[in-house]
C-alpha cells in the first residue's frame, strides 16, 4: 500500500520537477535536483556528444581534445557530425560564437564559451566570428545606446585576452555593424517567422516592445556567411559551427528552421552545460550578488575568500562525518569548479576519489581550487592589460582575413 | 565557388574604379568580340591561360595586337625553350572559374587562383582604356590600366607589367628576367582528378552556384630550383603554438647540458623534468606570444591603413 502510495507521490513529484525546469535565452532556472540535461537533450532534440566524437574530433585536428569535451561540458550538438565529414574531405567552416555585453565585469562562467571557442580556432584552423549584441542589452536592459557601445568595447577587450588568433577573428559590435548584407539576411529570417512563432520560441507576449520580437533575427544571422561579404564573399555555402550554452538553443532551432527556406546552409551548434554559480546549481549567479562568482577582476585574495566562504560544499558538517561517509560530489561546487579548470586528468580523478570516501577534506579541495583559480584570474588580467583601444578598433576592422584557413 | 561578374562589378564600384559596361552576346574569341566593341576606341585584350610543366598556372593579358611569343616567354621566366603550354580547359573551369573564352585578369579575384601569375602587357600602360571580360562571355568592361591595378591589388595581386615583346638572350651572362613570376605554390587542383571535369559542355559558372569540392591546399611546396623566385608571397607563419614549441627546442638542450653537468645527473633523468616544465609554462607563454603578435597585427595595420589614407597606392614599393 504504502510502495503504491509512495510511488504516486514520485511521479507527481516527478512532474513537477519537469514543469519547474525553464531553459530559454533570458531565464534558467532548475527543478528540484538541478538542471535535467537528459530531459533537455530530448525535449530540445539535440544529439548527445559521446566519446566517439571526441575521439574523432581530436584525430581529425590532429590535437588532443579540449578538457571540456574529455569532460563531458561540451555536451550536446546538432549536426557536428555534418561538419567533421566534410572538414574530413577538406571542406572548411567558420566558427561563430557571442556576447551580451549587459555589463563590465566578467566572470569565469563568461570565460567558458570563449576558452572553448579558442581551441577550437586553433584545433581546426579556421575563422572565427564573435558578436556583441549591445542592441540586445539596450533592449532588454535599463541601459542608453551609448553604455551599451562602451560595454561591448570593454567586453571585446576581454575576449580579446582569452587568446583569440587576431588573423582570424572578427569581432563587431551590432551597432557597429548591422547593415548592408547582414542587415539583408536580417530580414530575409524575419519575413520566415511569424509572430506566433516567436511567441512559442521565445515567450514573448503582447507587452513586450516590438524591439525585443524583432531581435532574434539580428543573433540568428551571424550563422550565414553572406552576412559577411568582406570575408566569405563568394562563398555562401560555407558551414557555420556556433559554440554556445544550451540556453541558446532556440535561437538556433529558429535559425535552423529558416535556413533552408532561404537557401542557406543550417548552421550546426556544439553546446555546454551551465556554469554552477558559487552557492550552488539552484542559485543564480547575478550581477548584483559579487559572491555569486568570480569576477575576472577579483584578486587573489578575493579569490580566496570568496571560495572559501560561499562556494557551496558537499562535504559533511564533521570531520568524523567526513572522513566516515565522504562527501557529495553531484551538489559540491569546488569539485564542479576543478572539474571545467583543472586541466590534469589524472588529478582531478585523485581528487575526487579522495574527496568521496573521505579522506580529503573540503578545506584542501578549495585550497587546490584557489590555487588553480588564481593562475586563471592572473593570466587573464595580464593578458587583458596587454590590451589597447587600437587592438580592439584592429579586432574590429571590417578587413580581410586572408589567411583565415591558412 | 567562383565570384559572379555582379559581384565583380559590386566589388569595382565599392573600391570606386571608373569603367564602362558593354553587353553583347556570347564570344567566345577576340575577333568575334571586336565586331560588337572593337570600334569603340579601346584596346583589344587577348588572355590566355598558360601551364609550365610544374603545374603552375600564369595568365597572360596581353593587348590584341601583341605578338606572344610562348617559347621566348618560356626562357624569360625561365622554364626552358618549351617550358609553357596552353592549359588544358579544367584549369579554366577549376582554378579560374570562368568559361571556355573567357580568361580574364579579373578571375584572379578567386580564392582558386590565389596560386596564378598574372602577366600583363606593357602595351596597356599607355591605352587609356582596356577591353576584359567580367567574368562572363557576354559582357565587356572597359577601365584604365591603373583601376585595373587598383582592382589588383585590392584583392592582394601586384600588377606585373612586362614587355611581351622583347627577346633578350637569355643565357648566362643574362639571367631569365621574368623569373620572378614564377609562382612558388602548386595550385590546388593541377593533377587530382575530381568529378567535376566536364568533358564537353562548359557549365555557367556565373550564374549557377554550383557547390564545388573545396580541395584542401597540398601542404607540400614544390621545391623550386635556384632560378625562379616566388612572385606570390609565402604567407608569414604566425603560428603562436609552434613558436613556443621553437622555444622551448632552443632552452630545453641548454638547460639539459647545464643542469647534467653541474647537478652531476643523466640528462635522460632531467627530461621528464623539461616536459613538467612546458606543460606548465606553455599556458603563460602562450599568453605572452600573442599578445605580441596581436601587438604586432595592429600596429601593421594601422600603419597600412595610415599609408593608403595619406598616399594611395603610391605609398607601397612597386616589386618591379
Amino acid at each position: 500500500m504504502a510502495a503504491a502510495e509512495q510511488a504516486v507521490g514520485a511521479t507527481k513529484e516527478d512532474r513537477e520537477v519537469e514543469e519547474e525546469q525553464v531553459v530559454n535565452p533570458w531565464e534558467v532556472s532548475a527543478g528540484k535536483g538541478g538542471i535535467d540535461y537528459d530531459k533537455l537533450v530530448d525535449q530540445f532534440g539535440c544529439q548527445r556528444l559521446d566519446a566517439a566524437l571526441v575521439d574523432r574530433i581530436a584525430r581529425l585536428t590532429a590535437h588532443p581534445p579540449h578538457r571540456f569535451l574529455r569532460r563531458g561540458l561540451f555536451f550536446a550538438h546538432r549536426d557536428l557530425n555534418e561538419i567533421l565529414d566534410l572538414y574530413e574531405k577538406g571542406e572548411k567552416f567558420y566558427l561563430y560564437t557571442g556576447r551580451g555585453p549587459s555589463s563590465e565585469a566578467l566572470h569565469l562562467g563568461h570565460l567558458i564559451p570563449f576558452m572553448f571557442t579558442k581551441y577550437l580556432q586553433e584545433a581546426f584552423k579556421v575563422p572565427l566570428v564573435i558578436q556583441l549584441t549591445d542592441d540586445e542589452k539596450f533592449l532588454w536592459k535599463n541601459l542608453t545606446v551609448e553604455e551599451s557601445k562602451r560595454l561591448a568595447r570593454e567586453n571585446a577587450k576581454d575576449i580579446i585576452a582569452c587568446g583569440f588568433d587576431v588573423e582570424r577573428t572578427f569581432i563587431f559590435s551590432d551597432f557597429g555593424f548591422v547593415g548592408g548584407a547582414f542587415y539583408e539576411n536580417m530580414v530575409r529570417v524575419a519575413r520566415c517567422v511569424t509572430i506566433n512563432k516567436a511567441v512559442g520560441i521565445f515567450g514573448f507576449s503582447l507587452e513586450d516592445h516590438i524591439g525585443k520580437v524583432s531581435f532574434p533575427p539580428v543573433q540568428a544571422v551571424p550563422s550565414f556567411p553572406s552576412s559577411f561579404p568582406h570575408l566569405f564573399a563568394g562563398k555562401d555555402q560555407l558551414r557555420c559551427l556556433i559554440p554556445c550554452a544550451i540556453d541558446q538553443d532556440p535561437y538556433f532551432r529558429m535559425t535552423r528552421d529558416v535556413a533552408p527556406r532561404i537557401g542557406y546552409q543550417k548552421p550546426s551548434l556544439i553546446e555546454s552545460r551551465f556554469f554552477p554559480a558559487l552557492q550552488g546549481e539552484n542559485t543564480k549567479m547575478s550581477a548584483s550578488d559579487p559572491n555569486s562568482a568570480i569576477y575576472v577582476t577579483d584578486s587573489t585574495k578575493q579569490i580566496k575568500t570568496k571560495v572559501n566562504k560561499y562556494a557551496f560544499s558537499g562535504g559533511q558538517d564533521s570531520i568524523e562525518l567526513h572522513r566516515k561517509l565522504g562527501a557529495n560530489l553531484d551538489v559540491d561546487v569546488s569539485i564542479k569548479y576543478l572539474n571545467f579548470f583543472l586541466e590534469d586528468d589524472d588529478e582531478l580523478e585523485h581528487i575526487k576519489k579522495e574527496y568521496k570516501e573521505g579522506r580529503m577534506l573540503t578545506g584542501e579541495v578549495k585550497q587546490r581550487l584557489i590555487a588553480v583559480l588564481s593562475e586563471l584570474v592572473a593570466r587573464h588580467q595580464r593578458a587583458r592589460a596587454q590590451v589597447t583601444e587600437e587592438m580592439v578598433d584592429t579586432f574590429m576592422a571590417v578587413r580581410p582575413l586572408p589567411n583565415m584557413f591558412g | 565557388m567562383g565570384y559572379t561578374k555582379d559581384q565583380l562589378l559590386a566589388r569595382l564600384h565599392e573600391l570606386k574604379i571608373d569603367f564602362t559596361c558593354y553587353d553583347h552576346p556570347v564570344v567566345l574569341t577576340v575577333e568575334e568580340q571586336a565586331k560588337h566593341v572593337g570600334h569603340l576606341g579601346g584596346a583589344l585584350s587577348k588572355n590566355l591561360l598558360l601551364k609550365d610543366k610544374k603545374h603552375r598556372l600564369y595568365v597572360v593579358s596581353a593587348l590584341a595586337g601583341t605578338k606572344v611569343d610562348m617559347k621566348i616567354l618560356s626562357q624569360c621566366l625561365g622554364l626552358g625553350k618549351s617550358g609553357l603550354r596552353m592549359a588544358p580547359e579544367e584549369n579554366l573551369l577549376q582554378v579560374l572559374q570562368v568559361p571556355l573564352g573567357c580568361v580574364t585578369p579579373f578571375a584572379l579575384m578567386n580564392e582558386s587562383a590565389s596560386a596564378v601569375s598574372l602577366l600583363l602587357d606593357q602595351g596597356f600602360k599607355s591605352k587609356q582604356s582596356c577591353y576584359f571580360h567580367p567574368l562572363t562571355n557576354d559582357v565587356t568592361i572597359a577601365l584604365s590600366s591603373s583601376n585595373l591595378d587598383k582592382f589588383l591589388v585590392s584583392v592582394g595581386k601586384q600588377p606585373a607589367y612586362v614587355d611581351l615583346e622583347a627577346a633578350p638572350a637569355v643565357g648566362k651572362d643574362n639571367p631569365p628576367d621574368l623569373a620572378h613570376l614564377v609562382p612558388s605554390d602548386v595550385p590546388n587542383s593541377s593533377e587530382q582528378p575530381t568529378e567535376n571535369t566536364a568533358p564537353a559542355t562548359v557549365p555557367h559558372q556565373n550564374n549557377v552556384p554550383k557547390e564545388t569540392e573545396v580541395k584542401a591546399k597540398p601542404k607540400v611546396q614544390s621545391k623550386d630550383t635556384g632560378t625562379s623566385q616566388s612572385k606570390v608571397d609565402k604567407p608569414y607563419d604566425t603560428s603562436v603554438d609552434k613558436f613556443v614549441n621553437d622555444m622551448f627546442d632552443i632552452i630545453s638542450p641548454l638547460f639539459l647540458s647545464e643542469a647534467s653537468k653541474k647537478l652531476d645527473i643523466k640528462k635522460e633523468e632531467l627530461s621528464s623534468l623539461i616536459d613538467a616544465l612546458k606543460g606548465r609554462a606553455a599556458p603563460d607563454l602562450e599568453s605572452l606570444v600573442t599578445g605580441l603578435k596581436n601587438a604586432s597585427y595592429t600596429s601593421g595595420f594601422h600603419a597600412g591603413f595610415d599609408t593608403m589614407l595619406n598616399r594611395g597606392l603610391n605609398g607601397q614599393p612597386s616589386r618591379n
